[in-house]
């Protein structure tokens, strides 16, 4: 029996707000436990949230990215459970008016485009963190990330395969960077997925049996526990067997899903409208005034590298990978125009030691890279020292016009210099000298390449052709 | 007379005219206390030698010509309101010993005002109750009549000012707590409208109906406190921006050009006949000061308990799901884990009346219930909210009793929740409406227990009430009348 895949992915995404979404404690990752904390976000008796409206203009962004309907009536409503590491007793979240639904997002798999809908976008607030002691049989209690703003992001199952989950995944991700409202660093926490996939027969209409997934904290992590949870269930279904509706933890050393241990209570939340929180009224104006300050997204990049800078659809799309990459090549383009020899460059020497997220780390600045291709393309070096010279800049930062002085790797392009070294060259080689005069006009490679040697690979390989076959004819 | 038994109004003439001293006045209160406390039963917390200095250091701001509004005045405060430097219980054995290390906002205004605040008052655990006998350490009794209720839940501010412990309280009203305490202990308690006075540092019983009020000996003293306490605050998202009047001002003689509605469903079954007739009394009061009484109606009365029982607990039971013994208030020692902790600690933790309403809530709020209950209520409660607005387009004002008896014996109906719930059917609308009122004495009953008129206003016009309880309180020749105590 053939099976369809059906995936729909939750994202939390943490938002770079300063202050937290409920009071006006800070929301830095790393200061020692329970120092950014106040009465209010330790839930203690009397106190009130008040709104940061930071949080609603970043929902408003990522809502208008996602082509979502911003409902101008939203409102906050109580999560209510128990755990240590909420202090309140209920989690202050959206449930039945979120700020934004029925938006999508464009991926590319195999080269085709497909949209994957959102059903909501919903702003909470996060929840504590609980510290086990390695030692002794106790846990402690942090609540500096009690209160840190989320946006909840939830796709329609219009997901058909773990790849399309991860083309999602990164292009979501992208957006949040590219709207600079969420770090998404993955390994800290602040872009967290979770995934629910089942598989019915193909032409079937109704979904299957779904298994939840989680502890999957990067995107290849998310491939691998759909592409083996995907391969788990259909093996139940081809021995007949049924899904057991459970929520599963992916175990990155074992590479499988395990069901989570302790027993599962049936949740009842019972969730209702917060009524120490007025509901949250947006404005057309406010979404224009939010609108006009949106950055280009990557999309709509993309299509403009391919239009305006003639750049292949794979180029374009790999450079608009991440805002920082794109912003530093368009950033290097200022200084040297030709669009397709940089990208080359970028695709071939730069991003093998700085992925599209680390581009920032990246010693070169882009004028300087921009400077080094200008010499090669001047001919004041050779494209080859162009590469060593880069390796260099990359160690050191140091500009390009610096190392080649340095090291003397100016190109030699003066006729009269290297006409001596050809000649000399030549009466060392007197038998391959004939070879050529006999018709074997191959032999130029070898004079070159000695040429090549001598001057330490300074030499125009241009001019040094035309030198040796007018010296030796 | 003694100067613990002078209204605020006067106190505070008599300290500006400098006749006394701030530290007579705390020392001539605190003095009393000492003689009725055992009988009444009011404070929870008193704190003697704070209370001093504070009157020794209001004295000095005098000398250097300040003047708060309230400078140098000895209050209550009910003890659901945090204060920094006095243990905040509520009441309840869950927070018996909790300090918390802040100030309500109405605290902070109170004392930017000057105020003396000598101790925390008590009340029925977390304000869940209508006779104070909820309270875990103590139950407050009526000054009027040995073994009778003060009311609840502010009961222990309505004894506390009724028995010249203090010269004003705040209460806070969530379905009456103000008013109804007020009116069986005689004294004058307003619920302002739902957004007037921040409820930061009130601790939580239903947040979408709570709100702090003046619990005081006269209607001036009432329009007095509501001037410090009223006001935006920026820490409740509730609260509302509006600017706040003059409310001394509005006590104006004279009700021509008012006109005053009768809820025919305020005088239905069950009301007390001597209330009645003191009330109706009353109201012929108010029409030879020169209002025009209306018959009006609230159709949907008839449901406020029922919608109040459900919005009430469920936002409780939400509101109480952080006194878990983690961080804070009782904790079970003895538990072994973490779910057994939850359970021994709540369960020890709150008393009866506590836990039925957030076992109510809970319900309420459940899946397949929800709809059914929490939502339906809330339904409900748009439709009584409409009732007032109807009534408002025709008068100015609404007048009831505040409660169909007067005060009961301690223990009568302690065993009979539902008996007790039906005697908030009065004024819980207000509180769901978000509408002000007030309770003004009016008379007494045939044992000499106070009886209470209860007016209601359109949203933000407590100036009306105050008028026309000031009129009220002219012709009823009800203020002065003392409790008779040691
Ligand atoms: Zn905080």
């Amino acid at each position: 029996m053939e099976f369809e895949t059906v995936i729909g992915l939750e994202i939390h995404a943490q938002m770079k707000t300063r202050s937290k979404i409920f009071c006006g404690c800070s929301t830095e990752f790393g200061a020692p436990p329970n120092t950014h904390t106040c009465p209010v976000c330790l839930g203690m008796p009397g106190v009130l949230p008040v709104l940061n409206r930071k949080v609603v203009e970043f929902a408003i962004k990522l809502a208008l990215a996602t082509e979502s309907t911003i409902n101008l009536e939203n409102r906050f409503a109580r999560k209510n459970y128990f755990y240590p590491d909420l202090p309140k007793g209920y989690q202050i979240s959206q449930y039945e008016l979120p700020i934004a639904e029925h938006g999508r997002i464009g991926i590319e798999v195999d080269g085709e485009q497909k949209y994957i809908g959102i059903t909501r976008i919903h702003m909470e607030e996060d929840a504590g963190k609980l510290v086990h002691d390695d030692v002794e049989p106790v846990s402690y209690v942090d609540l500096n990330r009690t209160g840190t703003p989320l946006l909840e992001i939830v796709s329609e199952p219009d997901i058909r395969s773990p790849a399309e989950a991860a083309a999602y995944l990164r292009k979501l991700h992208a957006i949040v960077r590219y709207l600079d409202i969420c770090d998404g660093n993955m390994q800290e926490g602040s872009f967290r997925c979770d995934a629910n996939i089942s598989l019915r027969p193909r032409g079937q209409e109704e979904f299957g049996i779904r298994t939840e997934l989680k502890n999957m904290n990067s995107f290849r992590n998310v491939q691998l526990a759909l592409e083996y949870e995907e391969r788990r269930q259909r093996d139940i279904l081809l021995d007949g067997g049924q899904v057991v509706q459970q929520t599963m933890l992916w175990n990155p050393d074992k590479g499988r899903t395990e069901p989570m241990r302790g027993k599962e209570e049936a949740h009842d939340y019972r969730y209702f409208p917060d009524p120490d929180l007025v509901p949250v009224e947006v404005d057309e104006a406010w979404i224009e005034a939010v609108r006009r300050d949106l950055p280009e997204l990557p999309d709509i990049r993309r299509q403009r590298f391919m239009t305006e800078l003639g750049l292949p659809e794979y180029d374009a799309t790999i450079l608009t990978a991440s805002r920082e990459l794109a912003d530093f090549f368009e950033a290097a383009l200022a200084g040297f125009a030709n669009a397709k020899k940089l990208s080359n460059f970028i695709g071939t020497e730069l991003l093998r030691e700085y992925g599209p997220e680390r581009i920032t780390e990246c010693p070169v600045a882009p004028a300087q890279l921009a400077r080094l291709l200008a010499m090669a393309d001047e001919g004041t070096i050779s494209g080859k020292i162009a590469k060593t010279v880069f390796v260099e800049m990359l160690a050191s930062g140091t500009d390009p016009d610096v190392i080649v002085k340095e090291k003397g790797l100016v190109q030699m392009s003066d006729e009269g210099e290297l006409v001596a070294l050809v000649r000399e060259i030549i009466e060392a080689n007197p038998a391959q000298a004939q070879q050529y005069r006999d018709g074997k006009t191959k032999v130029i490679g070898f004079f070159v390449g000695q040429l090549m040697k001598k001057t330490r690979g300074q030499a125009n390989p241009q001019l040094a052709n035309r030198l040796f076959q007018q010296e030796l004819s | 007379m003694e100067i613990y038994s002078l209204t605020l109004t006067q106190a505070r003439e008599k300290l500006a005219r400098g006749e006394i001293t701030s530290l007579q006045l705390t020392e001539a209160v605190l003095f009393r206390i000492n003689q009725v406390e055992d009988r009444i039963r009011a404070y929870l917390h008193l704190d003697r030698e704070g209370a001093l200095a504070r009157a020794e250091e209001a004295d000095r701001l005098r000398e250097q010509g300040r003047a708060g509004d309230l400078l140098g005045i000895p209050l209550s405060v009910k003890d659901v309101l945090c204060t920094r430097t006095m243990p905040t219980t509520c009441g309840s054995r869950m927070l018996e010993n909790f300090t918390p290390p802040y100030d309500a906002t109405v605290i902070e205004r109170l004392n930017q005002a000057g105020a003396v605040i000598l101790g925390k008052v008590a009340m029925d655990e977390f304000a869940m109750g209508s006779t104070s006998e909820n309270c875990a350490f103590q139950v407050p009794v009526n000054p009027w009549k040995e073994g009778y209720v003060t009311g609840g839940s502010s009961g222990g501010s309505a004894a506390a000012v009724a028995a010249d412990e203090c010269f004003a309280s705040l209460g806070s009203d969530t379905g009456g707590s103000i008013r109804q305490p007020a009116s069986l202990c005689g004294i004058v308690g307003m619920k302002p409208t739902y957004g007037r006075v921040s409820r930061y540092g009130l601790v939580a019983f239903a947040s979408s109906l709570d709100q702090v009020g003046p619990m005081t000996r006269d209607v001036a003293d009432c329009a007095l406190m509501m001037n410090v306490i009223a006001g935006y605050d920026h820490r409740d998202s509730t609260s509302i921006n509006r600017e706040v009047p003059d409310y001394t001002r509005a006590l104006v003689d004279g009700m021509e050009g008012i006109r005053i509605g009768i809820p025919a469903e305020y005088f239905g079954d069950g009301l007390d006949p001597e209330v009645e007739r003191s009330v109706r009394r009353g109201i012929d009061m108010l029409r030879e000061a020169g209002a025009e009484i209306v018959e009006v109606s609230l159709p949907h009365t008839r449901y406020c308990v029922a919608v109040y029982y459900l919005i009430a607990p469920a936002e409780a039971s939400s509101n109480l799901a952080r006194y878990d013994g983690v961080r804070y208030g009782f904790r079970d020692q003895d538990a072994r884990t973490l779910i057994d902790m939850y359970r021994a600690s709540r369960s020890r933790g709150f008393g009866d009346e506590v836990k039925r309403r957030i076992l109510i809530g809970t319900y309420a709020l459940s899946a397949g219930y929800y709809d059914a209950y929490y939502k339906k209520a809330s339904q409900v409660r748009t439709l009584i909210t409409d009732d007032f607005r109807q009534a408002f387009a025709r008068c100015d004002l609404l007048v009831s009793p505040v409660c169909p008896t007067p005060a009961w014996k301690i223990g009568e109906k302690s065993d009979d929740p539902l008996a007790m719930y039906l005697s908030d059917i009065l004024t819980i609308s207000a509180n769901l409406a978000g509408i002000p009122a007030i309770s003004v004495p009016c008379g007494f009953s045939s044992d000499g227990l106070p009886i209470g008129m209860q007016m209601q206003a359109a949203h933000f016009n407590e100036e009306v009430l105050l008028r026309a309880a000031h009129n009220l309180e002219q012709r009823a020749g009800v203020v002065g009348t003392k409790p008779e105590l040691a």
